[in-house]
């Protein structure tokens, strides 16, 4: 539903590294894409900037036709949602409440609950299976849960794009596809995902396309079975991979080989 | 949230707006002189009736209505404060003084006391630049290079900037030696109503009313924070922008609060632990009944502060935390330690 590019994006923390060189991304409309690379590639900034947390030093992030940078907070936040790795919770809100603060840029200061907002949030928590944690406190739900719960909340703020940080890092395989599932279910319904993940297979079946990030820099984009090749991941990730096309679920998979063990 | 937990959290507000009217009723009637019910209502009206004593209707008038007014304002003050602070920090330990502004208002008002005087204008004056000057040097400290103003600085800064302070404030007193100028300044710094007038009253009203309205316009914001900063982006809420407000409506309101009263402590700790427990996190519902339970709060603590050893006048501090401390071990205790 919203587009996203970004052109000659370039961003340091510090004078001495770069974690952002010089890169550039089209996302289509209605499109998954993973950025996948090793520990510090840059795949975290980069999510900062497309959601407008860090200015970039050079470059331009456009949604749709409009410059991020001349949007305001609220202005992005109702075009844009993001979910976290992992985010602690100072209160004892409900789990109803916390995913009604997805409400917030559509809501003026002081008014009550209207109509769309309660079904944006009742839709929302169906959508992320929470329904049946609503009147719990988040601090009292588990981590996959919790997970589920930050994920309606950006769904109940309506977006046209979801940006998602490696929101699976700490859940179990089940709360994984679950969770990835649900993702995808939105990519299909219209919603332009971006995601940060580490596990490739997982990525290569969530998603359209694949960006393979290295040393701040986009190295490689499109299909994943064009990405995920054994020597780009071993450009990327030093490490030796099968790569293999599964013949059932018609999917690229990744298996990491670890060295041999010396023979006793 | 069960139905009946709800119907508590719709009746609390009522509940205590009642318990401010007689807080108000009972704060007159009782003191050193016992006032009859009856006068109170005709002194607070202006009404003219035969068999109500002069004598009464100054005390009504004069004393005891300023004295519970200033209650509620700095009562009400300190306890948004507190609230304010632990939303802003997401941190239920933070209290209004954690920024070091008692500490700096203290030092102005014992600078004030020993070289200048004691008066209703002088000593309110100087605590208030003291604490002025605090907050100046906490947040010029905790502005980073990147002109950001990073609240876990904020906090280290705070307290050594408190300690300096309190350094400086046991230096006058130890300069002072002794005599009627270092009760003075230890009375201050133990906190009292004790020189509530109606200039106070007038001083401190439109700061109070300014401050809560604008921590409550930031209710909503303060909510998004629990999230964390990067979360309340992320819901469209600068948090740049939302500290900057809060953090100039806590200083003005515990300044203006510290002015007049002294230090007085665990009102800004105490009472928005109270009421989240019995309303939940949610700030725009926890922040009006804070304000309200705080004014309540000190207003009866102050009753007592002027009864127990009267006529000699306790520092109603000491009776904040006498009160304040064993209740809170008690929700400690029951209501475990989900704070």
């Amino acid at each position: 539903m919203m587009r996203i590019l970004l052109q000659h994006i370039s961003f340091s923390y510090d004078e001495a590294t770069a974690a952002l060189q010089d890169v550039d991304l089209y996302v289509e409309s209605g499109a998954a894409i993973a950025l996948v690379g090793a520990n510090g590639s840059g795949k975290s900034t980069l999510l900062k900037i497309i959601s407008g947390v860090l200015q970039p030093d050079r470059g331009a992030v456009t949604l749709d036709d409009q410059r991020l940078q001349a949007l305001t907070a609220r202005a992005i936040a109702r075009r844009l949602a993001m979910v976290s790795q992992e985010r602690s919770m100072g209160f004892d809100f409900t789990v109803r409440e916390v995913v009604a603060m997805g409400r917030i840029p559509h809501r003026a200061r002081f008014a009550r609950e209207s109509t769309s907002d309660r079904r944006a949030i009742e839709e929302a928590m169906k959508l992320a299976d929470v329904h049946a944690l609503a009147g719990r406190s988040i601090r009292a739900v588990s981590g996959g849960e919790r997970q589920r719960v930050y994920l309606a909340m950006a769904l109940a703020q309506e977006p046209r794009v979801l940006l998602l940080d490696e929101p699976t890092t700490h859940l179990d395989l089940h709360h994984q596809v679950q969770f990835m599932s649900i993702v995808r279910d939105r990519a299909d319904a219209g919603l332009t995902v971006v995601i940060a993940i580490h596990d490739l297979t997982l990525a290569a079946q969530a998603c359209d396309e694949i960006a393979l990030m290295d040393e701040g820099r986009i190295v490689d984009v499109g299909p994943p079975e064009d990405v995920l090749t054994a020597a780009s991941i071993r450009r990327a990730f030093s490490v030796d991979v099968v790569v293999g096309d599964h013949p059932s679920l018609g999917t690229v998979y990744v298996l990491p080989a670890l060295s041999p063990r010396p023979s006793r | 949230m069960s139905a009946r937990s709800a119907a508590a959290r719709r009746a609390l507000p009522w509940i205590l707006l009642g318990l401010l009217v007689a807080s108000f009723l009972a704060g007159i009637i009782v003191g050193p002189v016992t006032i009859p019910f009856r006068s109170v209502i005709t002194g607070l009206l202006s009404i003219e009736a035969n068999g109500v004593s002069d004598i009464h209707r100054l005390i009504v008038r004069q004393i005891r209505l300023p004295r519970i007014l200033l209650g509620l304002l700095v009562g009400s003050a300190l306890a948004v404060s507190g609230t304010a602070m632990q939303g802003l920090f997401h941190n239920p330990l933070a209290s209004p003084y954690v920024l070091g502004i008692a500490s700096g208002a203290s030092t102005g008002a014992a600078l004030a006391i020993l070289f200048a005087s004691a008066s209703a204008v002088v000593l309110p004056l100087g605590a208030f630049l003291g604490a002025g000057v605090a907050a100046a040097i906490v947040y010029g400290l905790a502005r980073g290079r990147d002109r950001r103003t990073s609240l876990f600085t904020l906090i280290l800064a705070g307290v050594a900037v408190g300690a300096l302070f309190s350094a400086v404030t046991s230096f006058l007193i130890f300069l002072s030696s002794g005599g009627e100028k270092l009760s003075d300044v230890l009375f201050w710094i133990m906190g009292g109503l004790g020189r509530a007038g109606w200039s106070s009253v007038a001083v401190l009203a439109p700061v109070t009313v300014v401050g809560i309205g604008g921590i409550i316009f930031f209710a909503r914001d303060l909510n998004a924070l629990s999230l964390g900063e990067e979360g309340a982006f992320h819901v469209g809420v600068d948090p740049t922008v939302l500290h900057r407000w809060v953090l100039i409506l806590t200083t003005l309101l515990t300044a203006a609060a510290v002015a007049m009263a002294g230090t007085i402590g665990f009102v800004g700790l105490v009472i928005p632990h109270v009421m989240r427990l019995l309303v939940g996190p949610d700030h725009r519902r926890l922040i009006p009944v804070s304000a309200l339970a705080g004014g309540c709060f000190l207003i009866w603590s102050d009753m007592a502060a002027r009864t127990v050893f009267a006529p000699a006048e306790l520092p109603v501090g000491v009776i904040t935390a006498f009160l304040g401390a064993p209740f809170f071990l008690y929700l400690l205790k029951t209501r475990g330690v989900n704070l």
